[in-house]
């Protein structure tokens, strides 16, 4: 037996999909992280209902990394269908807990792993009565295996089970038998071989819970006073609307009269419910959709619409690897460039780029705000990682703001001014004033329309005018660009920086902290929104080489920065990119960010 | 001091002269123009409070027509086929709202084909008219879905492909309020508006709608030659405000009397053939036998009521979810307290 390793390493749970292994995966996940120890779940799931594979990632860390890692350390194989691969992608001194029936020969035959051969399908069928429950729980029996392996306690294990099945606690004691099925057979037929173990830890994980994303961008949406959504079912942005439906359930009824405080709609594609949202927020409502790419593109339309005729929506886009439908199950940052410009003409959107699930909750409430002060839409990228893993997260705060309805003129208003126009820039911040449809007031009435129009919303193809609208919203996005979130930077006078956004951020902690250790410090800046902050050129300009690292084959903030920023500058930076579908790791930055500056000569793009 | 009202007026003390909107830009003869008329004399006299109307239109010769009436209104000239997304969303916002949704037939029965038919199955409060000339005006001239077989182009080309009748559409997807009429026929077509303004749920009115400049020839079926030849009524429609009192006397089985949820009732005085405008599939079989021959019917199709909207189905409060804030739609600190400590 090699040297211990505690609370460093990755497990992999590969099983078929509709098994129910799930439940199983969060249970493991929720007793590591009652342990006191730093977990990060990733869920590897196939764009299928039954029956293609899945694989379920814990990454178990003292530091607490949140990305994914190519290593897997320990490999639970309950699918035969991948058993090889799943076995030759194991780290070499890796544990492999499998079916007792899989054939250990030819490349499944390793001699520099340990394997614990279960038989799960035997246990099931002599030991679990329930007929129909035990192709799930099955699954619970490996969850019984691993702790016993790993040390963890069965106290913590049912306080798992307990939190898993918290809202069926009949289900609670069904599955912890599952579970000691497993403990059982393991501690009487599995003499401990091999380095893994957890221990208790503390003080790192104390005030955090597990959230996906989507959920947050959910609790935003009800805590940013959401009223109207309209959504088109598509993955992996379903689980936000869903959650938002769920939560309206219980804190939008008046529980006296059932009367609810929001309108949801499925609509019949991305399209109607892009227009029910500009239509809602045309009469005041605050409102949104959830996508992904394909629907995105289907929304273009109302997109340029909306920031044309500068009405305020908000549209999550939750990214998941394209062109085309492409992978519907996995991650990509590819919609970066196209929601930025979504819409023909010229076209800038206000675009949020959470990275985090705080952010998801804290930029899915501010979206809102931002729609509304800035009459247009606004964008709120997230992707498949951040919205359908779960993530450690501190409690979400207490909104302290209140909303910001941006400028909206009253019947009062209009009586005490005497004349408005709709698209007058009274303020000069680009920023014109509005009237709510409903507002009792002869003059409230304009003219909204995507057709050229003039400072009173009157038809024009004047081309002064027409100029004249354009340069308007280019100041408007002039004014918005400091008033979004800022970057968030991390920096010490080194001569390297690293821009990322987004999700690549956990990558990039990891990466950040390999490098030091190989000597390479470094800089970092997180841009959180576009357009662009004047911090990002002010950091590339103290930097001699900037790395932009983004998941996307095409560079497309890397683009967006050449295409924006000062030449002077732009030469400066290098683009770093990973798009095979799965999270980043730390090493699809670290590898090609070493080797481009051990020949600094050569760096060039 | 005298207290007599104004002659002038309508019952909201309004002017005719406020329902009026900006000079049509649309081809002089065209049927939209006198839609346009019928429209702003069916608001006057239903008492259209301005500001609660919401003008909304997709793209178009007949959407440009909101511009054309009520320029007190809050207008909406939206995308091509879209509107009935946007009326949605507008109408969730502020159920207040009266949305008065304004289309073409290039607009409904082709590129918005499809929001059309959800608008009608969602049920929403609105009343969508269809401005239907059978031809795209503003490209000058080609067929558009509601060209019937056999119609020619002025070029002489022949339509070959069967009709989307909107009517009949609309009455099959669930509609609850459905009425065909023309636009030269102000005398059925005006109170035909005003019990559709009445209507809770979506109503739609198709109004053949010449083209003078691209579809008024021998050969189209859309002209106005062709419509008032084919005409084929159902009845004569009254419309009875539900602030006034019926007084109209009728002799028992020559008028169906339909009432809306405003109090309101429009009197539909039997003409040749006996017809119940309640009676959904004796609606379609008269649509598709009327097609058969050749002939236009026109007058109220079908109407159901008391069928929940689109807002009540969601269960909204009356007071408009534009309206509310804070207090009313963030729990209070202890709930999202106990919320996070799971």
């Amino acid at each position: 037996m090699t040297q211990q390793r505690a609370n460093d390493f990755t497990i992999r749970v590969a099983t078929v999909n509709g098994s129910g292994s799930q439940s199983s995966n969060l249970v493991l996940t929720n007793a590591i992280f009652r342990l006191g120890i730093p977990a990060a779940p990733k869920n590897v799931f196939p764009s299928n209902i039954e029956g293609l594979p899945t694989w379920f990632d814990v990454r178990i860390s003292p530091e607490g990394y949140q990305c994914r890692t190519r290593d897997v350390d320990i490999l639970v194989a309950l699918n035969a269908a991948t058993w090889q691969t799943d076995v030759v992608g194991v780290k070499p001194g890796g544990t492999i807990v499998h079916e007792a029936s899989y054939p250990i020969a030819g490349d499944t035959k390793r001699d520099d792993v340990t394997y614990y051969a279960v038989p799960f399908i035997e246990i099931g069928k002599k030991q679990i009565e329930n007929g129909a429950l035990r192709k799930y729980l099955v699954n619970m029996i490996y969850v019984g295996v691993l702790a016993q392996l790993l040390g963890i306690d069965a106290e913590t294990i049912e306080a798992a089970v307990k939190t898993q099945f918290r809202s069926k606690p009949k289900a609670v004691e069904t599955n912890m038998q599952a579970v000691r099925l497993g403990l059982d057979y393991a501690a009487e037929h599995l003499p401990k071989n091999d380095p893994y173990r957890l221990e208790r830890m503390t003080g790192k994980t104390d005030g955090l819970m597990f959230m996906d994303g989507n959920r947050a961008a959910a609790l935003g949406c009800l805590m940013g006073g959401c009223t109207v959504a309209a959504w088109y079912p598509i993955t992996p942005s379903s689980s936000l609307c869903e959650s938002f439906i769920g939560l309206c359930d219980t804190y939008r009824v008046d529980p006296d009269t059932g009367e609810r405080n929001v309108a949801i709609v499925q609509a019949e594609d991305e399209l109607a419910a892009a227009g029910m949202v500009f239509g809602a927020g045309w009469a005041g409502a605050r409102a949104m959709t959830s996508t992904s790419g394909p629907g995105l593109s289907l929304m273009a339309e109302y997109a340029g619409y909306g920031y044309y005729a500068e009405i305020p929506g908000v549209i999550f886009d939750v990214q998941r690897a394209g062109p085309s439908t492409g992978l519907p199950t996995r991650n990509m940052q590819g919609d970066v460039a196209f929601a930025y410009q979504l819409s023909h003409g010229d076209t800038k959107h206000l675009v949020l780029m959470p990275a985090t699930v705080q952010e998801a909750y804290e930029f899915g409430m501010e979206s809102f705000d931002i729609a509304e002060r800035f009459q247009t839409p606004v964008f709120v990228l997230s992707d498949l990682d951040l919205g359908m893993n779960s993530w450690m997260t501190p409690a979400l705060p207490y909104p302290e703001k209140r909303f910001d309805r941006g400028k909206v003129l009253s019947a009062d208003d209009l009586t005490r001014i005497g004349s408005w126009g709709r698209y007058r820039d009274v303020d000069g911040d680009g920023i014109p004033y509005r009237t709510l449809p409903g507002t009792k007031h002869s003059e409230a009435g304009y003219f909204t329309r995507g057709t050229g129009h003039d400072e009173e919303a009157r038809y024009s193809e004047l081309p002064e005018v027409f100029k004249r609208g354009l340069d308007r919203l280019v100041r408007k996005h002039e004014t918005a660009r400091s008033a979004m979130p800022q970057p968030i930077l991390d920096e010490a006078d080194h001569p390297v920086g690293i821009i990322a956004y987004g999700t690549t951020h956990h990558a990039v902690v990891e990466a950040r902290e390999r490098l030091g250790a190989d000597g390479v410090q470094t800089d970092y800046l997180r841009v959180r929104a576009l357009p662009f902050s004047a911090e990002v050129a002010s950091f590339i300009g103290r930097h001699e080489r900037v790395y932009v690292v983004e998941q996307n084959r095409d560079g497309q903030l890397y683009s967006l920065l050449r295409a924006e920023l000062p030449t002077h500058i732009i030469s400066r930076l290098h683009s770093i990119r990973h798009y095979n579908g799965v999270p980043i790791d730390a090493h699809a930055i670290l590898d090609p960010l070493l080797e481009a500056e051990r020949q600094p000569a050569v760096v060039a793009d | 001091m005298a207290t007599e009202t104004p002659v002038n007026v309508n019952i909201v003390g309004l002017a005719r002269e406020v329902y009026k909107g900006l000079p049509t830009t649309l081809c002089a003869g065209c049927g939209h123009n006198s839609i346009t008329n019928h429209l702003i004399k069916a608001l006057y006299e239903y008492g259209v409070e301005p500001h609660r109307l919401a003008k909304m239109s997709g793209i178009g010769c007949s959407s440009k027509t909101p511009a054309y009436f009520v320029e007190q209104a809050h207008g909406f000239n939206g995308l091509h086929g879209r509107m009935p997304s946007a009326a949605t969303g507008a109408k969730l916002a502020n159920r207040e709202l009266m949305v008065l949704g304004i289309s073409g037939d290039g607009d409904t029965a082709s590129i918005g084909l499809g929001q059309y038919c959800h608008m009608i199955r969602r049920n929403v409060d609105c009343t969508y008219l269809v401005e239907n000339n059978g031809c795209y005006g503003l490209t000058k001239g080609q067929f558009s879905a509601t060209a019937d077989v056999g119609s020619t182009l002025k070029t002489g080309k022949v339509n070959e492909l069967e009709t989307i009748d909107v009517c009949g559409l609309a009455i099959e997807l669930g509609a609850t309020f459905v009425a065909r009429s023309f636009s030269g026929d102000g005398k059925q077509l005006i109170p035909l508006l005003q019990a559709a303004l009445s209507h809770r749920g979506t109503s739609i009115v198709d109004i053949i709608s010449p083209c003078t400049t691209f579809n008024d020839h021998v050969g189209s079926t859309k002209s106005y030659a062709y419509v008032k030849e084919h005409d084929f009524m159902l009845h004569t429609p009254d419309f009875i405000h539900g602030s006034q009192e019926i007084v109209v006397d009728y002799e028992p089985g020559t008028v169906q009397d339909i009432e809306f949820e405003d109090g309101s009732h429009i009197l539909l005085r039997k003409l040749d053939v006996a017809y119940d405008a309640t009676d959904r599939s004796g609606a379609l079989q008269t649509i598709h036998s009327a097609r058969e021959r050749g002939e236009l019917v026109t007058g109220l199709l079908y109407s159901q009521s008391k069928i929940p909207d689109l807002c009540e189905r969601e269960k909204l409060p009356q007071r408009p979810l534009a309206q509310l804030g804070e207090e009313d739609l963030r729990m209070p600190r202890e709930a999202w307290d106990k919320l996070m400590a799971v």
